[in-house]
């Protein structure tokens, strides 16, 4: 495929814009000065990544993240960012001062993964919005063939509730406790 | 539309992450970074899936296993956030010098 080829689609044009946007929007994630920007930029990048999800025809997957991604665990970034007391505003301490070493072995991965998924794929041609994955399908699979890993899933999401609540519950005082055994 | 396309994006996505882990001081903007990564490993997963249109949707299954994980360790990691602010006062990494020689 040539590059002429590539333009003259207009679906890559959705995918450019869709793409700029949620690196964009992931770069200002790393850099943002503001605690509740960087979550909120987060959002952007899952809404993007949604939408290219639908592009790949697996529309259950993107109402998956978002819901799960979006309305929970961003919910769930807040109320980390407000409990911890973080500075909400401005805050020039949130990085680390040295930035080199970090900026080029993340340049060295990125150039890396994609030099070696172009050579590996670079001829690979999407179906174009072909008929979507339907929910039946993933059901039944889930249900079916993957049925133990789904169960193994259920149980890690069982214990990590539990664990969380056992961590972050505060311990009482003997006295307290006593007061509230005696009500 | 070309499977290397999304292949290059994801692979943005993880070397943003990777710059966020090693730069962010705040526990909370580490695991920000540690979601974008699993973020472009739920792009590749997709993106192969539909190249390959295998008959009980592998690749969507296990997106929606990382999903899952990915939720779980959210939950872990800011309720140890959490006990850590309670005890030390800070959720910044670099005050966590207990275990260091």
């Amino acid at each position: 495929m040539t590059v002429g080829d590539w333009v003259s689609q207009p679906i890559n044009w959705v995918f450019l814009v869709v793409a700029i946007l949620v690196v964009v929007s992931a770069f200002r994630v790393v850099t943002a000065k503001n605690l509740v920007h960087a979550a909120l930029f987060l959002v952007a990048t899952l809404g993007g990544t949604a939408v290219l999800f639908l592009m790949l025809s697996a529309e259950f997957v993107a109402w998956v993240l978002v819901l799960v991604y979006i309305g929970a665990v961003i919910v769930l970034f807040l109320f980390g960012i407000m409990i911890t007391r973080a500075p909400t505003g401005r805050d020039e301490g949130l990085d680390a001062e040295r930035k080199v070493w970090p900026a080029f072995l993340s340049i060295a991965t990125f150039v890396l993964l994609a030099w070696a998924s172009v050579d590996a794929f670079g001829g690979d041609i999407v179906n174009e919005l072909g008929e979507a994955t339907s929910t039946e399908l993933l059901a039944k699979s889930l249900l079916g063939r993957f049925v133990i890993p789904f169960e193994v899933v259920s149980f890690v999401l069982l214990a990590a509730l539990i664990g969380g609540i056992t961590i972050a519950r505060r311990d009482l005082d003997p006295a307290e406790e006593e007061q509230r055994r005696a009500v | 539309m070309l499977l290397s396309q999304f292949l290059i994006l994801s692979a943005a996505l993880f070397a943003l992450g990777i710059y966020g882990l090693l730069v962010r001081r705040n526990i909370v903007l580490i695991l920000l970074s540690v979601e974008l990564m699993l973020n472009a490993v739920n792009i590749n997963l997709i993106a192969f899936e539909s190249v390959i249109r295998s008959s009980d949707g592998v690749g969507q299954v296990f997106a929606i296993f990382v999903i899952t994980v990915a939720a779980a360790e959210v939950g872990i990691g800011l309720a140890i956030v959490l006990m850590i602010f309670r005890n030390r006062k800070s959720a910044n990494v670099d005050d966590l010098s207990l275990l260091r020689w």
